[in-house]
């Protein structure tokens, strides 16, 4: 015990702040006249010493660090007809913002909003909003300009500098709150009892680590539900907002684009978050979907792009952005060009939404797609890699 | 410079730097937010005469680029299959004939009255099929629901034109345009062949009473109230978020120049500052 507090105890005594006057803020440079006067300052020795001489010496110290000799405030501007000129001035905004603090009052009682508003809720709303807003700025930016204008123009003009309080407690007082804190260590017995430190400290480890525990309030791990979406063998593509099925023969504009969805899952936003996609229309002979597999940790080869997952010119893909997530279909029909609106990433459509610009980092996944008995566009099963941004887990 | 160094001391010119980089930040902004228009008329017919008509415009005007029968060139695509929509489209915004080749036709106020235009289009369609231009009906906005209009537009143009319809930009100097003064017609039309990069939604798709949706969600949302006064336009909290920032910063840098600011007539006078 008594090493440690012997150590804090000597600490105390030997900081420089401590030697020199109450005054001084522990932290801040000494009184600038000081150090330009101190002939000891600057002979090659620790810095220290350049304090050292307000140690004895107590009796200049204070002397430097007392504040300047109070000025007195001249009682009158030296210029009483301008001062009257601006007097009026400073009254007329006062009585401005009188007026325009009455004129809130009005118009938060005049320009009601309710259901018996004749005409639209929405703009008397707004009417309501620029009739309080502008008389409040007007009331307190007038009471503002106004007492600028008194400061300046009416008091008589004189500059005052205040120095700085000194913040410490005065030296008794530090002494006795070092006292109090090694009295009550020794008291306690902390440091003769090490079975009552050691469970003290066991005890406070448990409530430490509960909040990491909360984490789990988080919500349920997302375990698979990343990797797959609704799409099944056999579903068919919706229009997304009109929710009609499409045939090829229907989707036959070159150039055309269009939003599709689920069958069965038009309505559940949890499910489009994920399952959105989008259809391509495109000119015979621009369609030039490379054969491509993903790398396969497990050995296993899973094919992730297929001409044979396009029909008729149309090729599918996720409307999900790889990068963020953003809804990516901006599509440029003469550039074939796929363009994520949030930042900018950009997917060839034509050779598989492969990312010839911006952060995303990784193609669009796409979606085969085939036709059913009845001549309607069907997936041919899910996507084959997870859609959307990456996560951990992703590999 | 000596000029500038003479009188850069002066109190004013503190207030004058600043406005002046103010006035300069919203010039640039303007110039940048510039918008250009025309709009044109709607009218509807065709006949063999008009044809001939048209191919005669068509010969003088159009071929030089998209060649004598309208088959294309390495500069202009091929018109056959276009439509009279396209044509309408195209020469009644005054994209074509093109002014000069660039990332994007620009709009600009066009070249034939509307009778001409008819004949122009009358001639591409005799070429070969294409989408007609829509009647007055199609594009009619009685009885339209705006909010189903919303809900496509917003899955299906927003993400160019802006959720207001004030356009943005796409790649290699490209741009949606804004819809701010596009007729129902003319939109219906570009939904209907695609111009340029946009994409096509034919009547299949994208039937005509949601084209006629989406049309009164443009036009009603057009003619909406601009809270406070302004537009900024209408592209959300970037431009909101700029002027308050700049109009706002700047009001205070003003204000506690104002309030800080010396008084040198008094200063030379009988009361000295404190050392």
């Amino acid at each position: 015990m008594s090493d440690n507090d012997r150590d804090n105890d000597r600490g105390l005594e030997d900081t420089p702040a401590e030697r020199q006057p109450p005054h001084r803020v522990i932290g801040t440079p000494p009184p600038a006249p000081g150090i330009l006067t101190d002939p000891e300052r600057g002979d090659g020795d620790d810095g220290r010493k350049g304090t050292t001489p307000y140690g004895p010496g107590e009796a200049e110290a204070p002397e430097l660090a007392e504040a300047p000799e109070l000025e007195e405030l001249p009682a009158e501007n030296p210029n009483p007809a301008s001062a009257k000129n601006w007097e009026r001035v400073a009254a007329t905004l006062f009585i401005v913002s009188a007026l325009a603090s009455v004129g809130f009052i009005a118009a938060y009682v005049g320009l009601e909003v309710d259901g018996d508003t004749k005409g639209n809720v929405v703009v008397a709303t707004l009417r309501s909003n620029l009739a309080l807003g502008s008389a409040m700025s007007l009331a307190f930016l007038a009471i503002g300009i106004g007492m600028v204008i008194w400061v300046r123009n009416i008091m008589p003009p004189v500059e005052l500098a205040e120095e700085r309080h000194p913040m410490a407690s005065p030296e008794e007082d530090r002494q006795a709150f070092a006292e109090t804190i090694i009295e009550g260590a020794e008291a306690s017995q902390i440091t003769k009892r090490p079975l009552l430190r050691r469970t003290l400290i066991a005890a406070t480890l448990p409530a430490a680590l509960a909040p990491l525990v909360l984490l789990r309030g988080l919500g349920p791990l997302p375990k698979g539900s990343l990797r797959t979406t609704v799409w099944k063998k056999g579903t068919r593509l919706l229009v997304y907002g009109t929710n009609r099925p499409i045939t090829p023969a229907a989707f036959d504009s070159p150039g055309g684009m269009i939003t599709v969805v689920p069958e069965g899952y038009q309505d559940n936003d949890e499910a489009l978050a994920k399952a959105t996609a989008i259809i391509i229309k495109m000119e015979p002979g621009q369609l030039q979907i490379p054969t491509r597999y993903n790398d396969g940790a497990d050995g296993a080869r899973t094919l992730l792009n297929s001409m044979n997952w396009t029909v008729d010119n149309i090729v599918a893909y996720s409307k999900i952005c790889t990068h963020l997530g953003c809804p990516a279909a901006l599509y440029e029909q003469t550039t074939q060009r796929i363009l994520c609106p949030c930042h900018q990433s950009t997917f060839q459509a034509n050779t598989g939404a492969t990312v010839i610009f911006g952060p995303a980092p990784r193609p669009l996944p796409q979606l085969p797609i085939a036709t059913n008995a009845q001549g309607y566009l069907v997936a041919q099963s899910d996507f084959q890699e997870p859609v959307g941004p990456s996560f951990w887990e992703r590999g | 410079m000596r000029w500038i160094t003479a009188r850069r001391r002066r109190p004013l010119f503190g207030y004058a730097a600043v406005l002046l980089a103010l006035v300069a930040v919203g010039m640039l902004y303007a110039a940048v937010t510039g918008l250009g228009g025309s709009t044109a008329s709607a009218g509807s017919g065709s006949s063999s005469s008009q044809i001939a008509e048209g191919k005669d415009l068509f010969d003088t005007s159009c071929s030089s680029c998209h060649g004598l029968a309208a088959q294309g060139s390495s500069v202009a695509p091929s018109l056959v299959g276009a439509g009279a929509a396209a044509v309408d489209f195209q020469v009644g915004t005054g994209r074509m004939p093109l002014k000069e080749v660039g990332a994007e036709a620009a709009q600009k106020p066009p070249v034939f009255n509307q009778r001409q235009i008819y004949a122009i289009a009358a001639y591409v369609a005799s070429l070969g099929g294409g989408p007609a231009i829509p009647t007055d009906q199609q594009v009619s906005t009685a009885g339209a629901d705006a909010g189903n209009g919303q809900s496509l537009f917003n899955a299906n143009c927003a993400q160019c034109h802006n959720y207001s319809g004030a356009g943005g930009a796409l790649t290699d100097g490209k741009y949606a345009p804004a819809l701010t003064n596009a007729t129902n017609r003319q939109i219906y039309e570009a939904m209907l062949t695609g111009p340029e990069a946009m994409p096509v939604f034919n009547d299949e798709t994208l039937p005509s009473a949601d084209k006629r949706d989406i049309i009164a969600y443009i036009t009603q949302t057009r003619s909406e109230a601009n809270p406070g006064g302004f537009s900024l336009g209408r592209v959300g909290p970037t431009t909101e978020g700029l002027v308050a920032w700049l109009g706002g910063i700047g009001a205070l840098v003003l204000a506690a120049m104002w309030i800080t600011a010396k008084r040198r007539e008094e200063r030379s006078g009988e009361i000295t500052d404190n050392r």
